[in-house]
């Protein structure tokens, strides 16, 4: 094959996945039930791969390891369910002041974080994450503490003629999260195709040389980092919206530990991975959980299996060797 | 109000005395083979299970010295088939192969044993108080300590003065010359595995004394003992006994003064840790970069 | 890596999950007569993680309950199909996500759950968000029958008010009018701390002191001597969980008990049986327990029953709670005649149980008012050894009716909204 004829197929294949994608999330509400899905398992999936994608941004993209990006992702939360509870009866304000509130505190921890690398960085987001557990789970009078913030739900879209009820109808809710999806994946594709997304790309593949390049990397880490929790945020609203309530475990480290893996298990340096590793992740925990009471056995076995013979993931394994 | 503070205090080494007890088998399996064992808490209830089973049969002195070994040799077992596959990997895939095998552990625990916590009894001699005057510490818990220092104390010299021992210190600092020297850096690391495994499964056993048997009972000891890695220094092993002692106190100190949040200090110490001098208080720079 | 072959593969795979798919819609639909289809019944409780325990215990009693009256006639000649799902001890997305798939794909009637009180409350607004039948077997936060009620949501266990109310007057009739508590220092304890202080206030007592413990601390001894030094006359323990199993341990180590009188509010068999025997000291309240009268109705057999499916341990307050629920909703279904959920709440509602459901002295039933079973609540003391049988280790001294101890309706904040 002449090299454009090979650039043209990849594109066509790029193409062709892209349309698998949507195709199968825009009528997901129609063929999930005939395998014994329902929507709400949709919606979630969603949420949750959304989290992994943010996780992936800082991981796959920038090769930095956040572990405790349930911080942020339970911020988002709270925020949305304080803002529904206690301010205004509005959808899109509750998903707003959950990302701002994320995203804002991510930003603002980010700076004292980016000096450090590896398992440092790591150990540190956990630390933070565990901060705001505690706080949740004490300040009870704001946060319902242990027994969990409730009290609030999903308001209908109100357009003025006509309200979209978002919800006691599950279907409409899961065309308004895609919706919100698509905005946030198009957002992460814009930035990671930006100059700024091939910077961190070099970034990853060898700080030392960027550095050398002039690249102010702490800049760079710090961006993204901030960037990263606006989306993680922005999940946590939505899933707020989604269960109507927020407890403090979703700050907990072992949910970022969710993230994470189901961004290897996707694959790690692939856009759509995380999302395949959410699929993955939460149907199986989904399908697996109803059929024997010994489910971690099942999904423990899996993420080793994973970890030692597909650390590519699953996109990695099905797709293309990539030259960069 | 004095007194309540040494209480604390006090109350706080004999914590950080355990804590330091997990975190230095972790550190052990950190610092050599750079692997981040998320499954150390699991290790931890298994050799607090084994003893559990044990006991009718070999007494609790028995279960004491032998539930540690049978842990260490399942240790063992993972590592030869599943953790040596991921040597000079990202430790990220470490972290999260333990985390999987942890998900493994806590249900394999619950299905054999079952749900329910189970008491574990500890020898008549061990339980009573000391003086219940003034120093209100139980001989068990001094026993704790006392068994920590021994151990401790004991691998202090394995590591000093044995051939093994300083193998493995070499092999922290520049495996590959190591390797170069002839030495089976495949057996070394099997072996140093097994000993971080082997202190997390004595730590079973003493916690099992202390609060009995569940199969999430190692959840809550595992981030403590990455903080006192993280605080005493990453690297060095009398950082992290140090390390653990100082989180155990801090802990006891911030119950007096201000309870409810004697359980997150130690994560804002972490924090504050990372933050201002990452490589701990005696740790070497750039261990973990 | 064949590349084409991947793409192949996976042009293929779709295809053929389309054309599944598509003879899955073309086939023809079979409607089964009403009659014919079974009765839904969704468990959604935690199986795994911190409330394994008393998940699985309740469990036991569910599946018992419908074994019993599917060998029967079922429930208004239908077959009960039981379906659980595992709600994890985790965040309540997971128990929220397995409610909507329990009442979404599978049509449940009727939904149980959860150990947890966060994830009660959060099934709870689901469940009345589609108008399904939801009772609470064992979550014991005030507000799911208190300011959170809710007309389609009903709870066997007690509330904390309930608990401090039943033990309180009796602590301070038999051992004094000082009392000395530790708390641990959120708002579960505080609420405990808040019900115990109330009753010994207006039984004109006196508290000698409270102390703050933070929650997973292991050693009490500080607490234990500032306590023993204001000389009360009973040393209330409210910790929860292993925090309480270590502060018994060092009272009994401390021979405390030997000073001054213990005593706590709820005890739990499972907790006791995890205990070391010199722990198991003090005065506690259980909200069933096994060990009762001669000739209770219906006792001897629930317990048979439930030592065959359990390798012989004897059912606890959880065993209990599920074995309730299941049959109090299938009483509430044959008064009413139907499954509909509301009718069904309706008779619910100041549903009394029957003499081999309650399994105890005094009138059990749901209070129409905040839809709580007057349970009776279980008054003893702790014993070391089991009595006669290894796992007989309450001594029961008093039974409490439940529509005494439980605070009138107007005080428990319920303002329930009926359905239109």
């Amino acid at each position: 094959m002449t090299p454009k004829a090979r650039g043209l197929s990849q594109q066509g294949r790029h193409l062709a996945m892209l349309a698998v994608i949507w195709a199968a999330l825009v009528f997901a509400p129609y063929w999930m039930p005939l395998f014994g899905g329902y929507t709400a398992l949709g919606t979630r999936v969603l949420v949750l791969g959304l989290a992994a994608m943010s996780v992936n941004f800082l991981l796959g993209f920038t090769g930095v390891l956040s572990f405790g990006h349930a911080a942020w992702f339970g911020l988002g939360a709270y925020g949305a369910g304080l803002c529904l509870k206690w301010v205004a009866l509005s959808t899109p304000l509750a998903l707003l002041a959950g990302t701002v509130l994320g995203g804002v505190a991510g930003a603002i921890l980010g700076v004292l974080l980016v000096r450090r690398r590896g398992v440092y960085f790591a150990m540190v987001t956990i630390a933070f994450g565990q901060v705001f557990y505690y706080i949740a789970f004490q300040w009870s009078s704001l946060t319902g503490g242990d027994d969990g913030l409730r009290g609030f739900e999903r308001q209908p879209l109100d357009f003025g003629p006509f309200k979209i009820d978002l919800l006691h109808n599950d279907v409409y809710f899961y065309y308004f999260v895609l919706v919100c999806f698509a905005a946030a994946a198009a957002v992460m594709a814009f930035v990671l195709r930006s100059p700024f997304g091939h910077t961190m790309i070099a970034i990853r593949e060898n700080e030392r040389r960027a550095r050398f390049l002039g690249i102010p990397i702490e800049l760079h880490i710090w961006i993204a980092f901030a960037l990263s929790c606006f989306f993680m945020a922005f999940a946590g609203a939505l899933y707020a919206l989604l269960n109507n309530f927020a407890d403090p475990r979703v700050l907990h480290y072992s949910l970022s530990g969710d993230f994470v893996i189901m961004a290897v298990m996707g694959g790690m340096r692939r856009f759509w991975g995380p999302l395949l590793g959410a699929v993955i992740f939460v149907v199986l925990q989904d399908y697996i959980s109803s059929v024997t009471v010994n489910w971690m056995s099942f999904i423990g076995a899996l993420i080793v299996l994973i970890v030692l013979f597909f650390p590519r993931g699953v996109l990695g394994l099905l797709g293309q060797r990539r030259t960069a | 109000m004095l007194e309540l503070t040494f209480f604390n205090v006090t109350n706080g080494l004999i914590i950080g005395a355990f804590y330091a007890l997990m975190a230095i088998g972790l550190s052990l399996i950190l610092n050599l083979s750079g692997v981040i064992n998320f499954a150390h808490g699991g290790f931890l209830v298994i050799g607090g299970y084994l003893a559990y089973t044990l006991r009718p049969y070999i007494g609790f002195w028995g279960a004491l010295i032998v539930a540690p070994f049978l842990t260490a040799i399942i240790g063992i077992a993972v590592e030869r088939l599943l953790i040596r596959r991921l040597y000079g990997r990202d430790p990220l895939y470490s972290l999260l192969l333990t985390f999987g095998l942890a998900f493994i552990i806590e249900d394999g625990t619950r299905q054999f044993w079952g749900a329910n916590g189970l008491p574990f009894s500890v020898p008549e001699g061990l339980t009573s108080a000391l003086s219940s005057k003034f120093f209100f510490i139980t001989g068990y818990r001094m026993f704790m300590v006392a068994m920590v220092a021994i151990v401790v104390g004991l691998l202090f010299v394995l590591l000093r003065y044995t051939r093994i021992g300083v193998r493995i210190r070499a092999g922290t600092l520049d495996l590959e010359t190591v390797s170069a020297l002839g030495v089976n850096v495949r057996a070394l690391r099997s072996l140093n595995f097994a000993v971080g495994i082997f202190l997390a499964g004595l730590a079973g056993v003493l916690a099992a004394g202390q609060i009995g048997l569940e199969p999430t009972m190692g959840d809550s000891l595992l981030m403590p003992s990455f903080i006192a890695i993280i605080v005493g220094g990453v690297g060095s092993l009398t950082g992290t006994l140090f390390g653990g002692l100082l989180i155990g106190v801090a802990s006891g100190l911030t119950a007096v003064i201000f309870p409810s949040a004697s359980e997150a200090v130690i994560y804002v110490m972490m924090a504050i840790v990372l933050l201002v001098r990452p490589r701990g208080l005696l740790g070497e720079e750039g261990m973990l970069t | 890596m064949n590349k084409p072959l991947g793409t192949f593969d996976r042009r293929t795979l779709v295809k053929a999950g389309a054309a599944i798919g598509l003879s899955q819609l073309s086939a023809p639909f079979i409607i089964a007569a009403r009659g014919d289809t079974p009765l839904k019944i969704g468990v959604d409780n935690p199986l795994t993680g911190t409330y394994a325990a008393p998940g699985k215990n309740e469990g036991v009693g569910i599946q018992l309950a419908v074994d019993q009256l599917n060998g029967k006639n079922g429930i208004l000649g239908r077959r009960i199909e039981l379906l659980t799902e595992d709600s994890t001890s985790g965040d309540a997305g997971a128990a929220v996500q397995k409610a909507r798939k329990l009442i979404e794909r599978d049509n449940v009637d009727f939904l149980v759950g959860n150990v947890n009180s966060a994830l009660a409350q959060a099934m709870a607004q689901v469940s009345n968000e589609k108008g399904v039948l939801h009772v609470v077997p064992g979550g014991h936060t005030d507000g799911i029958t208190g300011t959170n009620c809710k007309w389609n949501v009903f709870r066997v266990c007690t509330t904390t008010r309930m608990e401090a109310n039943s033990i309180c007057p009796l602590l301070f009739n038999t051992y004094g009018k000082k009392w000395h508590f530790i708390t641990p220092d959120y708002a579960f304890g505080h609420t405990l701390y808040d019900g115990c202080e109330a009753n010994l206030k207006k039984l004109g007592g006196t508290v000698t002191g409270n102390e703050l413990t933070p929650l997973g601390i292991t050693d009490f001894s500080a607490y234990l001597i500032k306590a023993r030094a204001a000389n009360p006359d009973v040393l209330v323990v409210l910790v929860q969980g292993n925090d309480m199993v270590n502060c018994l341990k060092q009272i009994a180590q401390f021979g405390i008990e030997k000073q001054l009188h213990v005593a706590g509010t709820q005890q739990e068999l499972e907790a006791v049986e995890a205990m070391p025997p010199e722990a198991r000291v003090g005065i506690w309240m259980f909200e069933w327990y096994w060990k009762q009268a001669a000739g209770t109705p219906g006792l001897e057999a629930f317990i048979g029953e439930v030592r065959k499916r359990t390798d012989g341990k004897v059912p606890t307050a959880r065993t209990w709670f599920g074995y309730v629920t299941i049959h109090a909703y299938a009483l509430a279904c044959e008064k009413a005649k139907t499954v509909e959920a509301k009718a069904v709440a309706k008779a619910l509602g100041d549903m009394e149980l029957p003499p081999e459901v309650k399994m105890q002295p005094n009138k059990v039933y749901f209070r129409g008012g905040d839809h709580q079973l007057m349970l009776s609540a279980f008054v003893g003391e702790l014993s070391q050894k089991g009595d006669g049988d290894p796992e007989n280790l309450f001594k029961v001294n008093h039974i409490v009716a439940g529509d005494t101890d439980a605070p009138p309706v107007s005080e428990t904040g319920c303002a329930m909204q009926m359905p239109a």
